[in-house]
């Protein structure tokens, strides 16, 4: 009976003491405090707010009456959307494109494993600074290059096609080159780049190792398969995960460069499509539920993908 | 033994073959862009120009140094890499600081309020509507202030403090009378150099190479940064109607048109690169640096 009382009382001494401690860190400590605001103002702002304007695709969005005083209308959208002929569409450009960027995931690997074996010197040293150089050009000049290189008429690649004896091809008005193009155009940009952090992975390999399989007679492709990738094999599932992560939101920038009413067919993806039916059209709520549907299976994968690499290799994310 | 040693010998001649071979492919478009900005539009358009320039002329880069439009936006573009960046370490600096402190109290719930944005966004519209019902369309604030810092950099950088400033130099200062504020300035930043160079340098090239949120949010031409200048130019086509064609009215023939849009593409793309490729190589192991500290996993 008396017990009760005196635990509350208790609970309520180290309550008070807890909240004298928090005022006197406050008091003491409250410049580190101010040094926050401008960050998550920032975050509230242009991220949090917009996350709570994420309603108005449940919504029939009217400026004048804003965000919250807009009225609800549900999954309309959504159903809209699903139900539109180029829902399916925009869901398997997007899934392929994706899906094609992700095969080449291995291209980077090799290419460090390849570069890990050179001797350190001037040709790996220009090797690396030379395939580094394309991560630093814009996304504009990749697809004005791209545009210069494939004309028809004047473009490069065109005038190797017909020495060779073929038809000049107009590349990037076919909706069968597109993705071919899109893809490996972004191998060149990314493939030196993406070797920095396997080749930081494979510079801590213990050379002990490397050292006894030598004295077991083992040759240097057996090392590498042997040694070198199981060694990195943690950082490439980190990279892959984080990779499928954005498994539906890579590169829409260059798509939308790249796009054209004639390459639509393939070249429509769903984030195209909401900056289309959004921005430029002016359907904000239904362009919100588009968004906010890509969202989510981008989540989805993500959760998805970061359990499964758990269950399977007790390398993940979280 | 010696079959081993002969066979090593071998894998080291096609190893070194193959990264050849890729160096070559990834560097021959560079060239390729270098050389055709001065040779003759002729030259490059009939294929006969493939490697080195052929019949060089500079006409390319006086037709780009007479464009106005260009000039306007390199203007613009230097004017937004500046503020983005110099906003970006006001931002991110500080608030990494007080995150590695660890007598910051309620550390967790604000990295997860940070780490929730690496995770879900409002998406492009919500974001459009925030930015509009701000004021900010058409002004430099649209390009320096949405996407000012990131979840990722803040990380990078609160790992860095945390591991380069030890907690007895700050409690030192702390007895000596200094505050959180002098502490930050006297002793911190000048010991983060590496950090703050890392980071102002990703931000500056992404402020520079960007054009999307200048694409949507911008509608005013005066404020068009570089990119989207470029974007006209090397993939709408709109040369001649900038006015890059030379005589007002004159009704170029075709040949003419495309002639003068070639011998302005590639010169156009050497210059807006021009002050990456000077300072790349010198800060090349600088980018490296960032993206290793950055791939330390908290």
């Amino acid at each position: 009976m008396d017990a009760k009382p005196e635990t509350t009382i208790q609970t309520q001494v180290y309550a008070s003491s807890r909240l004298k401690r928090a005022k006197k860190n406050l008091l003491l400590n409250w410049q580190l405090y101010v040094f926050l605001l401008p960050a998550f103002t920032y975050f509230t702002i242009f991220h949090y707010i917009p996350m709570y304007g994420v309603q108005i695709a449940f919504k029939d969005f009217y400026a004048n009456l804003g965000i919250v005083g807009s009225p609800w209308i549900g999954f309309e959208h959504f159903e809209r959307f699903f139900n539109s002929y180029y829902f399916w569409r925009l869901l398997k450009n997007t899934i392929i494109l994706s899906a094609y960027g992700l095969i080449l995931f291995p291209l980077p690997i090799i290419f460090a494993l390849a570069l890990n074996e050179l001797k350190n010197g001037p040709f790996k040293k220009w090797s690396q600074t030379l395939t580094y150089a394309p991560h630093f050009i814009s996304v504009v000049v990749v697809v004005g290059m791209l545009v210069a290189f494939l004309d028809p008429v004047t473009g490069l690649v065109n005038h190797i096609v017909v020495t060779l004896g073929g038809e000049p091809i107009r590349f990037l008005t076919d909706p069968d080159w597109f993705r071919h193009i899109y893809v490996w155009s972004g191998q060149w940009q990314s493939l030196g780049w993406g070797t920095i952090i396997y080749l930081a992975a494979l510079a801590g390999v213990n050379p002990e190792l490397h050292e006894a399989a030598r004295v077991d007679g083992a040759t240097r492709i057996q090392r590498i398969i042997h040694i070198n990738i199981p060694s990195i094999f943690p950082t490439i599932v980190v990279l892959f995960i984080l990779n499928i992560g954005s498994f539906m939101s890579i590169g829409f920038e260059k798509v939308l460069l790249m796009q054209n009413s004639l390459n639509a067919e393939t070249s429509d993806i769903i984030q195209t499509f909401v900056y289309q039916t959004g921005l430029i059209e002016g359907q904000y709520s239904f362009a919100a539920a588009i968004g906010l549907f890509d969202s989510v299976i981008n989540i989805i994968l993500l959760v998805l993908v970061n359990y499964l690499a758990r269950r399977v290799s007790n390398n993940s994310l979280w | 033994m010696k079959t081993f040693s002969l066979s090593d010998k071998a894998f080291d001649i096609m190893n070194t073959i193959f990264v050849a071979v890729i160096t070559l492919i990834i560097v021959y478009p560079l060239i390729f862009v270098i050389s055709a900005s001065i040779s003759d539009p002729d030259a490059v358009n009939s294929g006969r120009m493939w490697l080195w320039p052929v019949d060089v002329s500079f006409a390319g880069f006086q037709r780009v140094f007479q464009n106005d439009a260009i000039w306007v936006g390199y203007k613009n573009t230097i004017i937004y890499t500046i503020v983005g960046t110099l906003l970006h370490l006001l931002v991110l600096l500080p608030c990494s600081y007080a995150l590695s402190r660890k007598e910051l109290k309620g550390k967790k719930i604000l990295l997860w309020v940070i780490l929730i944005t690496m995770l879900f966004s409002g998406g492009l519209i919500p974001t459009y509507l925030v930015v509009q019902s701000l004021g900010m369309l058409n002004t430099i604030w649209a390009i320096v202030i949405p996407g000012v810092v990131g979840a990722w950099s803040i990380l990078v950088a609160k790992t860095f403090f945390e591991q380069t400033i030890p907690d007895q130099l700050v409690e030192a200062s702390k007895i000596d009378g200094a505050s959180d504020f002098t502490i930050f300035r006297k002793v911190v930043l000048p010991l983060s150099l590496p950090i703050i160079a890392v980071m102002a340098l990703f931000h500056a090239v992404g402020l520079w190479n960007q054009y999307f949120n200048a694409l949507i949010y911008l509608s005013d031409e005066s404020l068009y940064p570089l990119q989207l200048i470029l974007r006209q130019i090397l993939i709408l086509n709109e040369v001649s109607a900038e006015g890059i064609a030379g005589g007002a009215g004159t009704a170029q023939s075709f040949v003419e048109q495309v002639k003068t849009a070639s011998l302005v593409k590639y010169a156009v793309i050497i210059v807006s690169a021009l002050p990456l490729l000077i300072v790349y190589p010198f800060l090349q192991r600088f980018f490296v640096k960032g993206v290793l500290i950055g791939s330390v996993k908290e």
